[in-house]
């Protein structure tokens, strides 16, 4: 009886693998996240572009997602297994990442993979990024019209290029419209661990500053912001507007889902090939969140004139003359930094204090 | 380098509520070693209360409710250590260990719809006078109920372990359970209630950190607090108002070092974490030639037959 049943229950399991095998026209996506879901900041932008694949290509495409990923060995382990499950394109959405993606990509030659903000290629993985300094031009802007006491306090997360030309567009752009600002930076060293940037908030209000601009994902840093009262702060990665109209008085948005859907539809279309994509406000992959109504009108003109300038190529946030913080030249009158130095920016620029953590 | 964008006022003030977690949890493990009973499941109590106490407060909108829920939900996840070890007479260690792993796998299941949900607001209390006190004001009376309770908790936690004959009992359990089983105390009943107060405190402290100190819920928020709190009932010696110097010790160290890095003093980030553990380490030596220190029946099941 327990035999028959046995045999029976293998009949029917091989029939399924079967039927899935046949069924092979749907174009299998995989996303692997570094925070929940749920975090509102970084990873919710990316399960969101998840959504809108799915929502284009409706039964055409599969998606399979895993969070929570801890960058390093897990990754791998993880990569691989999405991989071995049929998966025909995986994006891996932190920087760190990068190598457990090269290392999957050498096994499966095959299956596409996306890593995004990093900077190592092969024939099968792309990488993708967005300006986010961009973004952080026009909340420098604001930062340093707003700023009352003069200090901004900057939430680092890791010493990594794309952090550090955040901080120098921030602080560019903040010291343009108000020489007195000045920047004070907590490196956190992580993405995702609200008690960390709750207590960095904290720690940076107590020594006097009123606007928090943060580079971790959750929205700690934002309640933080809101119980000590008079502070502004900025949306990271995504909206976060249900902390608007103050603190948060705008905000940087990745809006992935229009590279997401054209990539997955390369792979269905068989034209898939390696690229690095680096697009900004212009293309529409970095957003402004909407400016609050807590910021004047005319820093909002201002900010948002900036924002056109950028949007149209006719600015750039990092045009000379500019110095780095030791004193030497980095560009000249009128000239603008190319995208190879924006990549490895490993430097603050000159008025920036305190020294960036090997 | 400047430190005078240091505040001393404020670092204080923001030093004593991280501290508080590690109190709670650390006043309440305190006992139940003082009971003979070692508890390693700190930090899973904690993490269970942790999203107990989150989801209940989110639910009813009281962050008083959701302290009660943190309190209960700690005891009953403390309530399987007692099956294990009181009842089937487990080896305490292992059942500690897998009590942690077990709450942090629990919170994350439980956690899973109230990611990015944001709690009700814990007001502060307001005494019209005494909080509007130079200097003193903000530090001492510029707090929420839970930090005081935390305080009240350790001198109440003291004077019964000193001057009660409740105290007096739990002592004796924990330093030889045979004699005390002699007399007619019931040993199993008492460590039973000690173990039950502890998964209270406990959860009372991890749900501070997801109601008061961050507040949000993310999973494994409490991040090794729980561990802490172990160590600290060492490096207190059993002594409830060296815990209390202890956790504002431990908790001053997190908060003073991001203060340095805002004032732009660059210590590496990984010396100052590791600092609490080494201190602990050298008070253990120190302690080493301190003959009156832990509970002599600490770690040992107790059977009646035996």
């Amino acid at each position: 009886m327990k035999l028959t049943k046995l045999l029976a229950g293998a009949a029917v399991a091989l029939g399924l693998a079967a039927g899935g095998a046949l069924a092979q026209d749907t174009t299998k996506v995989g996303f692997v996240y570094v925070g929940p879901v749920g975090d509102g900041g970084w990873t919710y932008e990316h399960d969101q572009a998840r959504l809108a694949v799915e929502k284009e290509f409706g039964d055409k495409v599969e998606t399979v997602y895993v969070e929570n990923v801890a960058e390093g060995p897990d990754a791998e382990r993880v990569i691989t297994q999405m991989a071995l499950q049929g998966a025909d394109l995986i994006f891996t959405t932190s920087f760190g990442y990068m190598d457990p993606t090269i290392n999957v990509a050498k096994k499966f030659p095959n299956v596409k993979f996306e890593h995004a903000t990093g900077y190592k290629r092969a024939e099968n993985v792309s990488t993708y990024s967005a300006r986010f300094y961009e973004g952080r031009a026009v909340q420098g802007t604001i930062a340093g019209r707003m700023t009352e006491s003069n200090i901004v306090g900057y939430i680092g997360s890791y010493p990594i290029p794309e952090v550090i030309r955040g901080i120098n567009s921030a602080y560019i752009h903040a010291k343009k419209v108000n020489p007195d600002v000045q920047f004070k930076i907590v490196w956190a060293f992580t993405w995702f661990d609200p008690a960390k940037e709750a207590d960095a908030a904290k720690v940076l209000i107590e020594q006097g500053a009123d606007v928090i601009l943060q580079h971790t994902d959750s929205t700690a840093p934002q309640a933080a912001a809101q119980a000590a009262g008079n502070v502004i702060t900025f949306g990271q990665a995504s909206d976060m507007a249900e902390y608007a109209p103050k603190p948060r008085v705008s905000s940087i948005i990745d809006n992935w889902a229009p590279y997401y859907i054209a990539r997955t539809k390369a792979v269905m279309d068989g034209t898939w090939s390696s690229v690095d994509t680096w697009d900004g406000i212009g293309p529409g992959m970095v957003g402004i969140g909407e400016i609050s109504d807590a910021v004047p009108a005319e820093v909002k003109a201002e900010a948002l004139a900036l924002k056109d300038a950028m949007a149209s190529g006719e600015y750039h946030p990092f045009t000379g003359p500019l110095k780095k913080q030791d004193g030497s030249d980095f560009l000249a009158e009128g000239e603008t930094a190319d995208d190879g130095t924006l990549a490895g920016m490993n430097f603050y620029v000159e008025g920036i204090e305190g020294s960036i953590p090997e | 380098m400047d430190l005078s964008a240091i505040n001393p006022v404020l670092l204080i003030a923001s030093l004593m509520v991280a501290a508080t977690p590690l109190l709670l949890a650390a006043i309440g493990e305190l006992v139940v070693e003082k009971s003979g009973v070692l508890n390693l499941g700190v930090e899973g109590m904690m993490i269970v209360g942790a999203i107990a106490g989150f989801a209940a407060a989110v639910e009813t909108g009281s962050p008083l409710l959701g302290f009660v829920a943190a309190a209960i939900a700690g005891a009953l996840l403390s309530l399987l250590f007692v099956i294990m070890t009181q009842v089937a007479l487990a080896n305490q260690v292992a059942s500690g260990l897998a009590l942690t792993l077990f709450g942090l796998g629990l919170s994350a299941l439980m956690g899973q719809k109230y990611v990015g949900v944001k709690p009700p607001q814990m007001g502060r209390i307001d005494i019209p006078v005494l909080s509007d006190l130079p200097v003193f004001g903000r530090v001492l009376f510029g707090h929420d109920v839970v930090l005081y309770f935390g305080i009240a908790l350790t001198a109440a936690v003291w004077a019964v372990l000193k001057y009660s004959r409740v105290g007096l009992i739990l002592r004796a359990v924990g330093e030889n359970h045979d004699a005390a089983h002699a007399l007619g105390y019931k040993v199993v009943k008492i460590r039973t209630l000690a173990i039950l107060f502890g998964g209270a405190c406990a959860g009372l402290g991890g749900a501070y950190i997801s109601l008061i100190r961050v507040p949000q819920w993310t999973e494994g928020m409490t991040a090794g607090i729980g561990w802490i709190a172990l160590a600290l009932v060492v490096f207190a010696s059993w002594k409830p108002w060296r815990a209390l110097l202890g956790a504002y010790l431990f908790g001053g160290v997190t908060v003073v070092q991001l203060n340095l890095q805002a004032a732009g003093v660059a210590i590496p980030v990984e010396y100052l974490a590791m600092s609490p553990y080494l201190i602990t380490i050298l008070v253990l030596v120190i302690l080493s030639a301190d003959k009156s220190s832990a509970p002599a029946s600490l770690g040992r099941s107790f059977h009646a037959s035996r």
